[in-house]
């Protein structure tokens, strides 16, 4: 098995590190850099636990490979909060209840942060439209729609 | 029990009030750790081998080359588990990995222990299993016709887990004297819960030899005593910690073989072990929605009043017990609740299959019979000329009453739910109304506020909290119950936060960790929120009285006169005379010494003394009713849900945010299961042993509503405070999603005039039905046979109006009535 050195920057921290070709990004993040935030739900790019940005775009980093990210900037759940505060997405998860197990949160986080990156003031159609890779089973969608414009609120 | 006492209403200082959860900071920075996110150091990672075949004979396991792969450090098989468990008592079937025998697809036969998870997979796949396949039994249909060869050697004879036949009063005479009988035959499928955590665990050694097992568990006690037993190890020895449930949804609450095989590992190897399931194994370990065919028989006056009804379900259980005693049991129990019904035959019939084996998923055991009777009072109303929502208004069970089946009511707030829903909708202004293709269904439900009985038989508390206050201020709650998302954190701080006048985020929580927290039975059957409720009220009241007896000494007032309101301990009559809560705490453990307390719960005794009597009592009972409003496209079939209004009785709101989540989540389940969620197998061809396989494993295919497809939900909180929960509050995690599915099914006939008594309710159903409507036949879709069941003579018991005491006929007094929760299941009566 092939190893390959790659150098990512995570959160704003470079890691150079060695990977085998066929190590997931995911797996990269989990088990190598132990940022487990980012979580795994499905094996099959269904359900969006796993998103993370890459280069600021949403990927389910269960189909990216880790030797995909060399010499690419990413941003995880862990770097949203800046220096003690949380982010607006964050604020508005938590405030609006857009969670209750919190497992796909992570993900949701990065999706709903990407989407008011390229649309900093979505219709609750766009929202619905930008969520729909992720699943959720506890929240039935309501409150994470909230949690999203209460972020785009707070962002104007 | 508290100072803010039962009977009261709207919102407390903290409770009532919208909180942002306790625990929400750590799940929205990603540092709340899942089990799959520990990490311990020299940890080793296991894979399970599991059967191709659905029902074979293991006649010989070759490890030899999986022990000589790189990496490996441990091979086991059956031979290393030979004792057996299982979650209920009278069903202990399971081994952790199989002996001699497989049951379905995905039953364990080996484990590998590697020093990385690709090695244990890849060793995984070096072992060698001899299978001697058997005869498969795909259905509850061929387990009745085919008794040999048996999937166990228990039962009720042949491939019959468990019979069961109650007569509440003589049904067949009240159906000869009724006006008119209905009878249909419903089908509710199965469906699984998909958490979107799978399951993970890791066992460690701590450095005196005790395990140690971290799981995603909603049941920590109940794993610590089936690895007690499993491992043949004093429970002493063992501690379970139930790490944040990332979702479970009655998943989670079985003990699992993946978690006893770690278990075993980490005691062998001494190094902690970790493993992970796939989404397809979690696929494969299910647990959920039994599927049941049912047959309703219900007898009505003129006016639709229910004279009597006679209800036979038929569950496809699985390949295991799991919980399907209780399961089976709850096919009928409740269904008394809801409505008044004065004479009552309950039979049920839970047949072994070579699949996963069925259990508790949200509702256990509960929507199916709902599902079927909504959409028969539904059919009863049409055929009357009656308003569906009058029909149900004139016969809500008596509040306070006995149930033909000697279940305790208490509050009920049905008839606000009801009339909530029907004027948030403009029911009565558009139900058969609205153009073809649109319409609304109407459908009720209740349910239990925990099981009234443990699942293994004792006297002992059902939940326990304790307390610890300390000079700094500082309040620590100890609890056995398990956050699995529902918030049972949060309402737990905020009903100690409300006795102690102090706030939610100020009470610290240890939970679910069986050497530190007192016992606490699970996070299940709706129980957390009235049991630990009450067991943390108790609690938190006992530290109060310490409190005020050392505050109420330094202010010279008598404690009576106390106060405990915005962090301070102050005289109501005076009230800048006080203290802050810290100062308080001070006084009182200078004047007392350390300040510790305790509260427990234990759920009111039944007044049902028959045996299988222990499913069904609860101290509580929340009631829900819910419109759905449905586009169905005639052309496809499809059904868009465009809204629901949903009224929930819940007692009281501890937390309206967390409890609008709750009943959202609920319908959002229960559209799932309305409309497309389906565990469904299909058989490989025989040269592949007739492989009974799960047609969907995958979240890509299996499917699940998304947000695209969730409608707008209108919530409705009814407060009839019960005097037997916490502040008087029910429970709203299951409740409200079982009026969802036979809502769509009535808002479905009220759009094209068909009938869909079935669920899920697909696209091709309702383009089936559309096509009978067409050629003249009436449009339904659904089952057409019963198949035959031997069922055992009834056991009788005359209803509380007919002279009933609880027992049944010639029943010797005694203990037998306890049966049903777990420990004494029985069948009911000998077999004819």
């Amino acid at each position: 098995m092939a190893a390959h050195k790659i150098r990512v920057t995570v959160n704003g921290t470079l890691h150079e590190v060695e990977v085998e070709s066929r190590l997931l990004l995911v797996h990269l993040l989990r088990d190598v850099l132990r940022l487990t935030g980012t979580h795994i739900g499905c094996d099959t790019t269904h359900c969006g636990a796993c998103t993370v940005l890459l280069d600021g775009e949403a990927v389910k980093s269960c189909t990216v490979l880790a030797v995909q990210a060399d010499g690419r900037q990413l941003m995880t759940v862990e770097g949203l909060e800046q220096d003690g505060r949380l982010h607006p997405i964050q604020e508005g998860f938590w405030q609006e209840h857009g969670l209750q197990c919190g497992f796909c949160t992570p993900g949701m986080l990065m999706t709903s942060y990407a989407l008011l990156k390229r649309n900093p003031k979505p219709s609750e159609t766009e929202i619905r439209q930008a969520i729909s890779g992720n699943l959720c089973r506890c929240t039935g969608y309501v409150n994470i729609v909230k949690a999203v414009q209460y972020a785009a609120a707070k962002q104007q | 029990m508290s100072g803010d006492g039962q009977g009261a209403r709207g919102p407390g200082r903290v409770i009532g009030r919208p909180r942002r959860r306790v625990d929400g900071r750590a799940k929205v920075t990603g540092q709340t750790l899942f089990a799959d996110d520990l990490f311990l150091p020299r940890m080793l990672f296991c894979k399970l081998v599991r059967s191709p075949h659905p029902h074979a004979r293991i006649v010989a396991v070759d490890t030899a080359a999986a022990r000589a792969a790189p990496g490996v450090k441990l091979v086991l098989t059956g031979e290393d588990f030979p004792i057996p468990y299982g979650i209920m008592p009278v069903s202990q079937d399971e081994h952790a990995l199989c002996r001699d025998r497989v049951r379905h697809v995905g039953d364990p036969v080996a484990a590998v222990v590697a020093a990385t998870e690709r090695q244990a997979a890849e060793a995984a796949g070096l072992i060698r299993v001899q299978y001697e396949p058997l005869t498969t039994i795909a259905s509850p249909e061929e387990a009745l016709a085919t008794p040999e060869p048996r999937i166990h050697d228990y039962g009720e004879g042949g491939n019959v887990h468990r019979l069961a036949h109650f007569a509440f009063g003589d049904v067949d005479e009240a159906l000869r004297g009724a006006d008119r009988v209905f009878e249909d035959l419903f089908f509710y499928e199965g469906s699984t819960h998909i958490p979107l955590e799978q399951h993970a665990a890791v066992a460690a050694l701590d450095p005196d030899g005790r395990l140690t097992l971290w799981s995603s568990t909603q049941t920590p006690h109940y794993v610590h005593r089936e690895l007690a037993r499993a491992l043949d190890m004093p429970a002493h020895r063992i501690r379970v910690i139930a790490t944040p449930n990332g979702g479970a949804f009655g998943g989670k609450s079985d003990p699992f073989n993946h978690e006893i095989v770690v278990a075993k590992a980490a005691l062998l190897t001494g190094r902690p072990v970790k493993i992970g399931l796939t989404r397809e194994e979690v696929f494969y370990c299910h647990r959920g929605r039994h599927p049941v065919l049912m047959r309703l028989k219900t007898g009505v006056k003129p006016d639709g009043t229910i004279v009597a009804m006679d209800l036979e379900t038929l569950l496809d259980g699985g390949a295991y017990g799991s919980y399907g005693a209780a399961s089976a049991l709850y096919t009928g129990a409740l269904q008394t609740v809801t409505y008044h019904v004065p004479r009552y035959r309950f039979r049920a019939c839970r047949t072994f299959t070579n699949k996963p084996p069925c259990g508790p998923k949200r509702g256990h055991g509960t929507p199916q019979p709902r599902f079927a009777q909504e959409v028969q009072l539904d059919k009863i109303a049409v055929a009357l000329g009656k308003d569906p929502a009058d029909l149900r208004l004139q016969q809500i069970a008596p509040a306070h009453s006995l149930t033909a089946n000697f279940l305790k009511l208490g509050s009920i707030g049905l008839r606000e739910c009801i009339e909530r829903v029907v004027d948030g909708s403009a029911w009565r202004a558009r139900r058969g109304k609205l153009p073809f293709g649109r319409g609304l269904g109407l459908a009720c439900s209740s349910y239990l506020c925990g099981a009234g009985l443990p699942i293994y038989w004792n006297d002992m508390p059902h939940s326990g909290v304790q307390l610890k206050l300390d000079r700094s201020g500082a309040v620590t709650a100890f609890s056995g119950a398990t956050e699995i998302g529902q918030g049972s954190d949060d309402v737990l701080a905020a009903i100690v936060a409300e006795v102690l006048g102090i706030e939610a985020s100020d009470v610290k929580l240890v939970t679910g960790d069986t050497d530190l927290t007192p016992v606490d039975l699970g996070s299940y059957s709706s129980r957390v929120t009235l049991m630990a409720g009450n067991a943390a009220i108790q609690a938190a009241e006992r530290a109060k009285v310490m409190l005020a007896q050392a505050a109420a000494e330094k202010l010279g007032v008598s404690p009576e006169r106390l106060a405990f309101a915005d962090r301070r301990v102050f005289d109501v009559e005076n009230p800048d005379a006080g203290m802050g809560f810290a100062d308080a705490v001070i006084l009182a453990e200078t004047k007392l010494g350390t300040i510790g307390t305790t509260g427990s719960y234990r759920p009111p005794a039944s007044a049902a003394r028959y045996r299988g009597a222990g499913v069904g009592p609860s101290a509580a009972y929340s009631y829900t009713a819910a419109v759905v409003e449905a586009d169905v496209d005639p052309a496809s079939g499809w059904v868009t849900v465009a809204k629901v209004w949903i009224g929930h009785d819940i007692g009281r709101v501890l937390n309206p945010v967390l409890a609008r989540g709750q009943v959202e989540g609920s319908v959002y389940m229960g559209l799932g299961e309305a409309l497309m969620e389906e565990q469904t197998f299909r058989r490989l061809p025989p040269r592949l042993s007739s492989a009974l396989v799960h047609k969907i494993p995958s979240l890509l295919e299996y499917k699940s509503p998304t947000s695209l497809e969730m409608p707008e939900v209108v919530t409705y909180f009814i407060e009839e405070p019960d005097a037997n929960g916490p502040f008087g509050a029910k429970e709203v995690g299951q409740g409200p999603l079982l009026p969802i599915a036979p809502a769509v099914a009535n808002a479905v006939y009220d759009a094209v005039g068909v009938r869909v008594d079935e669920v899920p309710i697909t696209p091709e159903a309702v383009l089936r039905g559309l096509e009978e409507r067409g050629e003249g036949h009436a449009a339904r879709v659904g089952p057409r046979a019963f198949p035959a069941v031997r069922w055992p003579d009834a056991l009788c018991v005359a209803p509380p109006w007919e002279g009933g005491d609880g027992t049944a006929v010639g029943q010797k007094p005694g203990r037998a009535g306890r049966g049903g929760g777990g420990g004494a299941v029985a069948t009911t009566g000998s077999r004819t």
